[in-house]
């Protein structure tokens, strides 16, 4: 430190020197003494100042704000997470709810398909039965009408064949030789019409 | 031959002579200049402190890095136990920093580039470190001047050597401070004179000096004014923490 200060020194007085040689005073004005006192003087006064009002009025304020801005910060990102985390849970709770109402859409389908199938099956059921019913019905008359059919046959036959005689021959002919007749020939192709 | 380059360092009176008892306290040129700077700081600050947002304003954002800044500096160098001293270090630093900026513009005048203001306040921190050390640790503050680990041999010298090191510990602080100031200015004002007397024709070399040297200067002025504030912080750390 010394070394450095006689280094100052040095320096300065030859440059000093050779710069001011034509000035009329020379030499350094800090070494004037004549104002010292009221450098010092005035130093106190506005440093004074500066500190007191500094570290009563301002220091605090800034202090604070920045304490304030820290604490805010802090507090945001608290509310932040937090509402992150809230977020979070509403979507798990959201996707839980769509899973949960797509496996109950797939349930009523489901249901409703069964329930439909078996209607279909039921209603083809009774369905069924009832052509059935139908159809053993007709049936029922065809073999009716099959059996009545070669007596009424008989009857149209003879009527027919007495009447053609009459026209022919112009005489009353028996109906019980006609109708002898009649079965006689009936018996003879019953197997030709009626062939099972 | 130019103006000589010490004139601007010399102080005048501005109004009338004050004297209380013999003593001369008249107004100065350098008074006027330490309370614009202290004006300022106060104006810039009471600025940037008024309005409370939470997205600074520019002014705002000024004086809160200002204030982060020197409160890095305090923890980094003299610890938790520095934070007390947080007030008057920043005031320090920005007084430094005013003055020495202030002293920047053309027919200004450099308050810290005389040796009685660095002085005093220099004088200001080694008494105050000094007490506050005495008040601390009582005579054990002398330890500091007692480093652990010396050969017994040569105690007397290093102890010697410790106690002159810490004396001259306000002659350092302030003539690092108020050279530097006054070197850095008679340069510009040498450098400027030659502008004038070698003309148009070779007043270009020293005039690119010039330019180049207020930005040197202008370093320097924060420079010195954080040099100043963080050897106050070491010496604080010594007062408060006793290392030897």
């Amino acid at each position: 430190m010394l070394k450095k200060i006689i280094f100052f020194n040095l320096l300065f007085s030859t440059f000093i020197t050779q710069i001011s040689k034509s000035a009329e005073s020379g030499g350094m004005p800090q070494l004037n003494p004549e104002f010292w006192i009221s450098q010092i003087f005035w130093l106190i006064i506005s440093f004074g100042v500066l500190f007191i009002v500094l570290s009563k009025f301002i220091l605090p304020k800034i202090r604070d704000n920045i304490e304030l801005r820290k604490s805010e910060i802090l507090d945001n990102i608290e509310t932040a997470e937090k509402q992150k985390t809230e977020a979070e849970n509403t979507l798990k709770n959201y996707d839980e709810l769509i899973r949960k109402s797509k496996n109950e859409a797939k349930n009523y389908f489901n249901d409703a398909r069964k329930k439909i199938i078996e209607d279909i099956e039921k209603k083809k059921q009774t369905l069924d039965k009832e052509i059935n019913i139908e159809i053993s019905k007709a049936e029922a008359e065809v073999a009716e009408l099959v059996k009545k059919a070669p007596e009424k046959i008989q009857k149209i036959a003879i009527e027919t064949s007495s009447d053609l005689i009459r026209q022919l021959i112009g005489e009353e002919v028996n109906n019980s030789s006609i109708s002898a007749i009649v079965d006689d020939l009936y018996k003879k192709n019953k197997g030709r019409y009626y062939g099972n | 031959m130019a103006a000589n380059p010490m004139t601007q360092f010399e102080v005048y009176r501005i109004g009338p002579e004050i004297k209380i008892n013999q003593i001369d306290i008249s107004f100065t040129n350098a008074s006027l200049f330490m309370i614009i700077s202290a004006l300022s700081i106060l104006l810039i600050f009471n600025l940037g402190s008024s309005k409370k947002n939470i997205i600074p304003t520019k002014i705002q954002l000024l004086a809160e890095l200002s204030y982060s800044f020197i409160s890095k500096m305090i923890s980094d160098t003299a610890g938790n136990k520095g934070k007390p001293y947080f007030n008057l270090i920043f005031s320090l630093f920005m007084f430094v920093l005013f003055c020495n900026m202030f002293g920047m513009l053309p027919y200004s005048f450099t308050v810290t580039s005389h040796i009685i203001v660095t002085f005093f306040l220099a004088a200001l921190i080694f008494i105050g470190v000094t007490v506050i050390g005495f008040i601390k640790h009582g005579f054990g503050y002398l330890k500091l001047f007692v480093p652990s680990g010396v050969p017994l041999v040569l105690l007397p010298l290093i102890v010697v050597i410790e106690i002159i090191s810490y004396l001259s510990r306000p002659i350092s602080l302030s003539v690092r401070l108020f050279a530097n100031m006054m070197a850095g200015h008679t340069m510009m004002k040498v450098f400027g004179s030659f502008v004038i007397s070698l003309g148009i024709v070779g007043g270009w070399l020293p005039l690119s000096f010039s330019v180049a040297l207020t930005g040197l200067e202008i370093l320097v002025a924060f420079l010195q004014a954080y040099v100043f504030a963080i050897l106050t912080c070491i010496y604080l750390n010594d007062a408060l923490n006793l290392h030897h």
